[in-house]
This record gives structure tokens, sequence and C-alpha cells, in this order.
């Protein structure tokens, strides 16, 4: 059996954007006051009244080639269970070359601390055994997966094995572990 | 390579967490790392339900060390089944809202000068009865009217019907829903409620008519509407905007405003023209089928198309992918539906589109609801015969209302205005922000200004506070019992409000308040009980129902009924007839249309450079009662003005820059907007959330930011059939602010010609964000 990797996927098709998971990740995570670990994007193309509309809602990608951690020069941004990028608060300094590297924009300075903030996947809810996101919980939409991509019985293995998905610019090559369903 | 190792030691770590089961997450660990640790669980969690809108989700607050530190879905609760919207999640931002009223006030100047002094309750209370006394006497009860919005106002409808008034009214009716009500009431004989017996979770074809779910946040609806569309239901959308559903949709129809009622009659004309109608279910169920078929051979799809610029192969095609699914099609009844005046026709009209799809008591249509009966607490009987509301200038007018006309009560209050006998003196108001809720504010703020006396009992600074005479601070729904809910729902159940905290500041539950002045208006024998829960105990346990069951579940379910007339359910139909009415002799007998008919003459365009005025929903807030959240403002902190693509080239209007909106009757927005240029509006009309533009000073985060529709409302078109206030009949221009600048300075020099619209004058609003951050973030 091959070792945990956690990855969240969101379906498109289903997503409308109301930003619940952004509000509940802020209330769960006791995020700082005007920044979010989470946010949603709506882009639509096309000329009236032919249009289409993307909606996704973003975080970290959580990276497999994660340049945030490989660019720390103290070891605060670090590989978690599952695959969790992380940062540890004590060694983080707030020198900021990890927001530099993140192709995702995923990071930011919490004023309170000074060091850098970003999505856990709610390391702290699935170390104690409860397996959800707090996004993935309150979405009315039932539109965000999160699990083990490498137990093929997985929700979100089968999610993805079903459905045809893209990830944000891969062209980055940091080989991200954050999908979605089209 | 190194992180290779890394990866396998982690799920070394990831084993002996689960071993271990249950331990804190604050250990260093084999990563030599800190986990991390919000600690936001709380230390006790109570069940009770949402009311940052009006559906009444059941969720779980979280309180650790006496702060409620996050919402959550209650997964008992079958409305919000674990899941919430963004408002109901960021209730804690109305909690913890640093603008919040925090002591009773008594007014020292001027009406709308918003100048009080805080005063203790007792003398806050005895100034409410002595007035509201005094004017019973000089005017009878009846002159003292009631508005409210929430379920906590049942507390002050109570105390309303004890003491006699029969002027109790809410804009949720001949502002919001109304017309629909009445208008599914008159074909089958009932309305479609609140929660709406929409049976979205299993249609195969959903038709939004102008409703944007997703935008537009019930929770459980938008979690049905999901569900169907995961299961590959077809979506038929009909909105001038590019809504998040239209973007979802088969077929985006982007139906000229005012013309949806074309569109729905010529669906009629196909349905039956093509016989593609639920033959069996018509036969069975519905009378007048005849009438019908011969009146609507005029609505062909080569009609509607020039009206409404929906090509004829659209409305075909839609309309047989609607007939393809049936019964399980359902056309939405939509909620806020007062847009043209027609509004109760055109509600009908969607009624007898379903009607046709044997959808009314269908899997995927609508269900059948039920609801546990919940026996009334004994209290003596209403003294209220004898007295009629004074929200008409003549009973005759509006026939079918069949609830009270907040508009008319308001209007009641004028003297000469559109009743004689301006028979109403006294207002208490109830969590409803009038000047943003009625159209037409100037016509409220006269209302105002004429009253003897103005109570409002709130939660945060509105507007209408402004305008006070008394103050009483309410305490939020985390802060305070009401009473138990047992709605009509697919399943039956009873849930009940619970204090999660005690009410901050001075605020006081509104059955507190209630019961107070009840004592002081001398009506103690409806105020027998002593607490909410003593209240609530003696109407549960005659179901049996176990109060500490409920407390620690929130929920208690019912028994279960059959919801389709196919598993069961009875179909009944309380009509005149018994029957699905295609046709309404009800209708024809007070002389209005029997069936839905189209008076495209009715629909007046847009002057030259002028565009419809269109308002709607963001799911993040809940009219302008939320907009000072600061929780929810984070997401969504003013509105934009969509401006279709080519208009917008056209003015030379450039995306983010703001602007005034000013409507066809020289009223200018008091703040700018946004221009959001989209090819995702048609060019004829543009559109703004509503909720914003407060011009409430006290409301620190939400004044000045956004423009008001409310105020762009100067005209409205009122049902006929039921009194609902069309208010999409107004239209606008865009003013630069340096353009407006000018024009006022021009203005000041010039002669006076008319007394400047009295609103609450603008404080300074400091900036204090270390406060806010203490509040919102801690």
């Amino acid at each position: 059996m091959s070792a945990v990797r956690y990855a969240m996927a969101i379906d498109t098709r289903t997503c409308v954007g109301c930003t619940a998971c952004v509000t509940a990740c802020k209330t769960e995570n006791n995020v700082a006051e005007g920044f979010s670990r989470d946010w949603i994007q709506t882009v639509v193309n096309g000329q009236f009244p032919n249009l289409t509309m993307e909606i996704t809602s973003q975080r970290c990608n959580h990276c497999e080639d994660a340049p945030c951690v490989s660019v720390c020069p103290t070891g605060a941004s670090y590989v978690g269970p599952g695959g969790t990028i992380l940062v540890d608060h004590d060694k983080c300094t707030g020198c900021k070359a990890c927001i530099a590297a993140c192709p995702y924009d995923a990071r930011f300075v919490d004023p309170r601390t000074g060091t850098i903030d970003k999505c856990t996947f709610c390391v702290h809810r699935i170390e104690n055994g409860i397996p959800t996101t707090a996004c993935q919980t309150v979405c009315p939409t039932e539109s965000i997966y999160f699990g083990d991509i490498n137990d093929p019985d997985s929700e979100i293995s089968r999610a993805l094995a079903r459905r045809d998905s893209f990830t944000l610019m891969p062209e980055a090559g940091t080989r991200p572990r954050h999908y979605y369903l089209k | 390579m190194r992180r290779r190792e890394f990866i396998r030691i982690s799920s070394y770590g990831l084993g002996g967490a689960s071993l271990l089961g249950g331990v804190t997450t604050n250990w260093f660990n084999l990563y030599g790392a800190q986990l991390p640790n919000p600690g936001t669980d709380g230390d006790r969690v109570v069940p009770t339900f949402c009311e940052l809108c009006f559906w009444k989700c059941g969720i779980l607050a979280h309180v650790k060390d006496g702060r409620v530190t996050k919402l959550q879905g209650n997964p008992k609760d079958p409305l919000s089944q674990g899941h919430l919207c963004p408002r109901g999640t960021g209730g804690t931002g109305l909690l913890y809202d640093p603008d919040r009223l925090k002591k009773p006030m008594i007014r020292v100047d001027r009406r709308g000068s918003q100048e009080f002094e805080e005063v203790s309750w007792d003398a806050a209370l005895n100034v409410v009865a002595e007035k509201f006394l005094k004017i019973k006497e000089e005017h009878g009860p009846e002159a003292v009217a009631l508005f409210s919005h929430g379920y906590g106002g049942g507390w002050m409808k109570h105390l309303f019907h004890a003491w006699g008034s029969p002027n109790i009214a809410a804009p949720s009716y001949a502002q919001c829903r109304g017309p629909r009500d009445v208008g599914f009431d008159l074909t089958f004989g009932s309305g479609v409620g609140s929660p709406e017996r929409t049976d979205l979770r299993h249609s195969k074809c959903i038709v939004l008519i102008g409703s944007h779910l997703g935008e537009n946040m019930h929770n459980t609806q938008v979690q049905d509407f999901a569900h169907a569309l995961r299961n590959g239901s077809d979506l038929i959308v009909l909105d001038p905007r590019y809504s998040v559903a239209a973007s979802k949709a088969n077929h985006w129809l982007p139906v000229k405003p005012g013309t949806d009622m074309a569109i729905l009659l010529a669906w009629m004309n196909v349905l039956i023209h093509e016989d593609l109608y639920d033959r069996e279910y018509i036969g069975n169920y519905a009378y007048g089928f005849d009438q019908l078929k011969e009146h609507v051979r005029q609505y062909t799809p080569e009609w509607a198309y020039p009206r409404t610029g929906i090509e004829a192969d659209v409305i075909r095609r839609t309309a047989r992918m609607m007939a393809a699914a049936k019964p399980a099609t359902l056309v939405h009844p939509g909620r806020h539906v007062t847009w043209y005046g027609n509004d109760t026709q055109r509600s009908r009209a969607i009624a007898i589109v379903n009607a046709l799809l044997g959808s009314w008591g269908r899997k995927g249509g609508f269900y059948v609801p039920s609801a546990v009966s919940l026996p009334p607490y004994a209290y003596p009987a209403y003294d209220d015969a004898g007295h009629t509301p004074a929200d008409k200038p003549e009973p005759s007018l509006y026939p079918l209302a069949d609830d009270v006309l907040a508009q008319g009560v308001c209007d009641a209050t004028i003297p000469g205005g559109l009743r004689s006998d301006a028979s109403i003196k006294a207002w208490m108001v109830y969590g409803s922000n009038l000047p943003t809720t009625l159209p037409n504010p100037e016509q409220t703020y006269k209302a105002i200004q004429a009253l003897d006396f103005l109570v409002t009992v709130d939660v945060l600074p509105a507007e209408i506070v402004g305008w006070s005479d008394v103050v009483l601070p309410e305490a939020t729904y985390l802060e305070r019992c009401d009473e138990p809910w047992a709605p009509a729902y697919r399943e039956s159940y009873v849930t009940v409000r619970q204090e999660v905290v005690p009410p901050m500041y001075e605020s006081k539950p509104g059955w507190w308040i209630a019961r107070e002045l009840g004592h002081r208006l001398g009506l103690p024998h409806f105020f027998p009980w002593e607490t909410p829960e003593e209240y609530a105990e003696s109407r549960l346990k005659p179901l049996g129902i176990d109060c500490e069951v409920m407390k620690t579940e929130g929920v208690v379910l019912g028994p279960k009924k059959p919801i389709y007339f196919e598993e069961g359910a009875t179909p009944a139909f309380w009509t005149d007839s018994g029957k699905i009415e295609l046709y309404s002799q009800k209708l024809a007998a007070l002389g209005f249309d029997a069936m839905p008919t189209c008076h495209m003459e009715e629909l007046e365009e847009p002057p030259p450079g002028f565009y419809r005025l269109l308002f709607g929903r963001a799911p993040q807030h809940t009219f302008g009662r939320t907009t000072n959240n600061r929780l929810l403002s984070e997401t969504h902190d003013e509105n934009a003005v969509w401006v279709n693509t080519e208009v917008a080239k056209a003015w030379g209007l450039k995306h983010g820059e703001r602007i005034h909106l000013k409507n066809q009757d020289g009223v200018t927005s008091t703040f700018t907007a946004p221009v959001k240029v989209t090819e995702g509006i048609r060019p004829d009309c543009v559109y703004i959330v509503h909720g914003y533009g407060r011009k409430a000073a006290k409301l620190r985060q939400a004044y000045g930011k956004g423009i008001d529709d409310a105020e762009l409302v100067t005209r409205y078109k009122v049902d006929p059939i039921m009194g609902g206030t069309g208010m999409n009949v107004n239209f606008v221009t865009f003013v630069r602010p340096d353009v407006l600048t000018a024009e006022r300075a021009a203005a000041a020099e010039a002669p006076e010609e008319a007394a400047p619209t009295e609103v609450p004058a603008a404080e300074s609003t400091p900036s204090d964000s270390a406060l806010v951050a203490a509040e919102v973030a801690s």
C-alpha cells in the first residue's frame, strides 16, 4: 500500500461560488481579519449571449513538488502528514521567500504573528479523526472532495477516475494535488 | 531523494496518530515541527437555528471560554443537513459586530437627528407603554401598527394581537413573495410556503424564471439544486442576466425584462398544441382546460419572439425539454417576485405550466408537505374583532390580499395621503428596515415624520433606528430563545432556538421585551409564563416531546407521511372547484383576467439613455441586514453596477470606474458603486445586488458602500389583485461623480427650489480597525 496522499477536488459543475468555504475556513482556522486561506475566482468568457463561466474555489495546492518547501531557508515550510504542506510558526521568520515561490498566491503573512499562513487541508481535524476539511463540510452544494488519492476506493479517487479534471497552472511544474472536476 | 524519505516518514506519522486516536495535535512529531491547531472546537456545542436569513437552518454553535468560535450545520436538521451557506457560517460577525445597539435609547432632538440618550430598560419601556396607552385612549388600539420581519417577531405579533391592533404587517408579503402565494393559491388551492415545497432534489428538469439560485442562497434549495445537477437534471434559465444558475443551464434565455409572461404563455401554447402536456393528470385534476387551450392558441412562439427576444425555435425546444422530463419538471415559483405589478398573474402562469406538466404533488415537482401540529399556547382569546387593517384606501381594492400590505400601513400614516383619515399614529418596527424595504423611501420618511411615536426593536443601528423615538436593543439569535418552530416541509419536525451565550451589553431577548411591554400595557394575562423555556415546554410536552432531547439534539423528527400523489399523498385542491384552476372563476368574478394574459402595452420602455434597474441577491447577504457583518463583508463588501459591454463603450465607462445612478424622476443615488463591464447582461438593463448604499452612519462597515436600489425605486406598480408593489419599473442612467459635484454646485448657486430631502445626517466614521479586529478575529 502506497503512502497516504491527501488531495482535493472541486466539482465545477455544481459549485456556485457562494464563498461558504471561505467563511467556514476563516472561523474554523481563526484566520486573520482581512485575509483568507481560500478564495473564489469567477471568469466569464465569450460574447453575449454565448458565454461560459468558470468558478473555481482556490487554495494552497499542496504540491507534490512544493517550491515553498524547497525555497524556505529555515525549514519552516515542510511536508506534513499525507503530503500536506504546512508551516511551523516557531521556525518561520516571515521572510516571504515562499510567497514569491508559490505559483498559486496561496500564502500571506498573518499580521498577528508576522509568520506565514495558508491552507493546511485542516490537518488538525484529519489528525484528530475528523476526515473532512471545514470547507468541504460546510459546502452546501457538496462540491468539495477531499481524501487520499493513493487509495483507489476513496471518494476523491473515484470522482477523479469517473470525471475529466484539470489543475491550475500545471505548467508551473509543481504537481499540484488540487483538482477541478469538469 | 530527501523529500522521498520525508514522505515515507509522514505515513508512519499518520499511523501513529490513528493508533493514539484523539490526542491533541499540538505535539512535536516526526516532522520536527508543530502541527497547526487553531483550537476553535467548542468546550460546549449548542444546537439552535439560524436567523441570518429566514430559512431557519439548524446549526451547531461552538462555544469556547464563553465565546462563540464557529457555527456549523446541524447534521440532524432537515434544512441544513450539516451544511450552511456563507451567511449562516458568518453569524458570529453579527454577534460580535462592534456597531451593535448596546443600550436602550430615547431620542433627545428632532426626529431623524440621531441624537439619543442612553436610558435604563425601565425608563425606555415606560415611555413606550405611556405613548401606546395615550394613543389607544385617543384613537383606539388599531392606531398602533407593527412592522415585523424575522422569527423573533412572533413575540411582538402576539403582543399586538393581545393589544387589539389588526395593523400587523411584514414587507415580506407585498414587497416580496405575496403575489406568488396568491397566484399558486388561486391555481392549486394552496401556496408554496417557506421553505418552498419544491422537490428540486429529484427534478429532472428545472426551470428558473429570474430566480438566481446559487446567488440567492436558501441553503436547502441550493443543496437540492446542486444534487439535481449532479444527477444530470436539465436546466432552463430565463434571466436578462447571465447568473451563476444561467451559466449551468442547457438553455439560457436572456429574456427582455418584463416579458416573462409572453414566454410562459408560449410554453403553454407548445405544451398544449403539440400535445406534450400530462393528459391524464389534467383530465383528473384540472378545471378549465378547454378555455385555456383556446386562450393560448394566439400565443405562438412566433408571436412571443419579437416581444421577448427569444427565438421561436428556442421556446419550442425548451418546452419539449420540459415535457420530456415531466412530471419531474419543476418550473420554480421564485420568492422575491414583486417586479412589474402583474406578478400574481405571472405566478399563475408559472403555476399553470407546472399543472400542464403534472408536477404539483409529484416527485421532482412539488411535494405535499406535512408539519408537526404544535398546540398553541393556552392564551385567552385575542380581542381584535371588528378591527380591519388600515392598509387599503378602500376595502374593495386588492381583493385577494390575504395579508396586511406594509406599504398600505405606511401610507395610512400620512395625513392627506392615500387615506384621508390617516389612522395610524404609532409604529413598532421589529427587524425591518422600512426605508430600504418599502418602495419610494420619500413616502416612508413622510409617514415617519407624521407619526406621534416610533419605537424600534433591532440588533443594529439600521436607518429606521435613526428615525426612532425609542430604541430597544434586542439580543441576537445566538443570545435568545424564540418560539419552537415546526415548519411544513418534506418531513415534519420541530426545532428550537435556544440561548447559546448570554445577551451581550444590555441587549434583551424579544420574548422579554414583549412580556415587559405586555405587563405595562395591562395585558399580563397574555404573558402568564415566566420564561421562554416554560412557554416552549407547555407546547412541546403535549406531543410527548422530551425537552431535554430537544435541547441537546436541536431537532425532533415527526411522523413520516407520503409526500407524492404517486406514493399515496391525497391530491387535494382547496380551490372553489376543488380542482386545479387553469381558468379562475374567482378572478373572472372580480373582473380580472381568468387566465393569464399578455398585456405588452402596459410595459413601459426605458427613455433614451436609460436602462431598466434590476436588483437581486448575493450569496453572502440577506438584504441590508447583513451588509454590516464584517466577516461576510470580507467576501462581498459592496455592490457593482452590471453594465453591458456595448453600453459601457457608448458611455465611455471603464470597468471599476465609480458612478452614481440617476433615475427617471431625477433621483440620484447617494453613493457610488464600481461599474462591472460585462457581456453577462442585456444592453437594456443594469443590475445591482440589493442591500448596499447604507446611509446609517453608525453602521460603520456598510456605510456609504455601493448603491441602494431602494432609493431609486421611486415608482412602483401595484398588483391590482393583491396589492404587491412591482419595483422593476424604474429606469436609471449613469452620472459620474465629478459631473454630479458640478451639478450640485450649480444648484447651490441657483435659487432654492425645494426643501432638500431630510435624511439622517452622515456622521464621521472613524476608522476603528483595531477594535474591529479584536471583536471579530479573536
